[in-house]
């Protein structure tokens, strides 16, 4: 469970260059890390090839926080 | 025995529509950059600034312009950087489209009139604007090409408005190779087979769905690449394609010869 969040967080403060501390689990996408609608798309797109999983259209809309990406990929990953 | 010149050393062109690292237009773009091509590169808005930007810059370009289609001002504003910084253009990519995202899934039928003009504003007659304002400055001949998918000519799932806008574009490829055949401009469209693109994933409901049956069903049994697409755009752009206009060339791995799925193919349902 650690091991996936420390992951996505990675993969967060990566693609997002936001500062590691403020990458939460409670921190939304878009309203705390500056994300906009692209980067939530690339976001996905990012956890499904780190984790092996597909994320469907419906589950990804859902996919607004950190700890959203981290309860899906522990429910769903394959690698 | 001395090196073989770049095929496009010495060749400028204009790439519309990377988004990022996954477009097709950006598979175009390092691809002819790789075989010496110098570049521009156009965006739209803020948000495609900060991922244009870095990537041209990969391949050597500051040459980075914002353009939106349906702004005629901002098309006059590259025309005109483009005529000064370089006086002339080789060949240019238009990898752009758009619908509204609800009309990507569920019934064609459904679409409205303000989302179906719209569509075929944004993705088929922005490639006639394109290639109207591109001609002048093509004055050694050239060659211009665009992106398009089989939801044009047969039915996919979801693409709807997006595949009857698609069949318009590949008819204007023709009238267009038509028109600009004389003046030595080349007009082709590359049909790549789906790739998950910024675009696709964001936009196309249930896109996996036909990214998975490609890939069980064509005859390479496999899904293709930005890079392959690349691949296919070099020889459209380059000398190596010189004997080729109006065309709608397939780079999807063969699925548009297939007539029916494959026996050995599973079962979709079993693998999604």
């Amino acid at each position: 469970m650690s091991d996936i969040a420390d992951r996505v967080k990675k993969i967060v403060v990566e693609h997002l260059g936001a500062e590691a501390d403020k990458v939460t689990e409670n921190a939304s996408f878009i309203d705390d890390l500056g994300a906009d609608s692209l980067d939530q798309v690339e976001l996905v797109m990012a956890f499904e090839e780190e984790f092996g999983c597909e994320i469907p259209d419906d589950a990804a809309e859902k996919i607004q926080t950190v700890k959203d990406a981290i309860d899906f990929i522990t429910q769903h990953q394959t690698k | 025995m001395s090196e073989a010149r770049p095929l496009m050393a010495g060749r400028r062109g204009l790439i519309m529509g990377v988004a990022n690292d996954r477009s097709l237009a950006w598979g175009i773009a390092k691809t002819v950059a790789a075989h010496g091509a110098e570049l521009a590169f156009t965006f739209q808005g803020e948000a495609l600034a900060r991922r244009v930007t870095p990537l041209a810059a990969s391949v050597g370009s500051q040459f980075v312009l914002p353009a939106d289609v349906t702004d005629t001002a901002s098309l006059d504003a590259v025309f005109a950087a483009i005529k000064e910084k370089w006086g002339r253009l080789d060949f240019l990519v238009h990898a752009i489209a758009y619908s509204d995202k609800e009309a990507l899934k569920g019934r064609y039928l459904e679409t409205t009139e303000e989302n179906f003009t719209n569509s075929l504003r944004i993705s088929c007659f922005s490639f006639t604007d394109l290639c109207r304002r591109a001609e002048p400055l093509m004055t050694e001949g050239g060659s211009l090409l665009t992106l398009t998918y089989y939801g044009a000519e047969k039915v996919v799932p979801h693409y709807n408005v997006m595949g009857v806008a698609k069949a318009a574009l590949e008819a204007s490829v023709r009238y267009l190779a038509h028109d600009l055949g004389p003046h030595g401009i080349r007009v082709n469209a590359i049909s790549a087979g789906p790739i998950k693109t910024l675009a696709a994933a964001g936009g196309i409901g249930d896109f996996r769905y036909i990214l998975k049956w490609n890939e069980l069903n064509s005859p390479l049994k496999r899904n293709v690449t930005i890079e392959e697409v690349g691949g296919a755009g070099l020889y459209l752009l380059s000398e190596l394609g010189r004997g080729v206009t109006g065309e709608v060339h397939h780079v999807d791995c063969g699925y548009h010869t297939v007539g029916m799925k494959r026996v050995d193919a599973p079962d979709i349902s079993t693998v999604l």
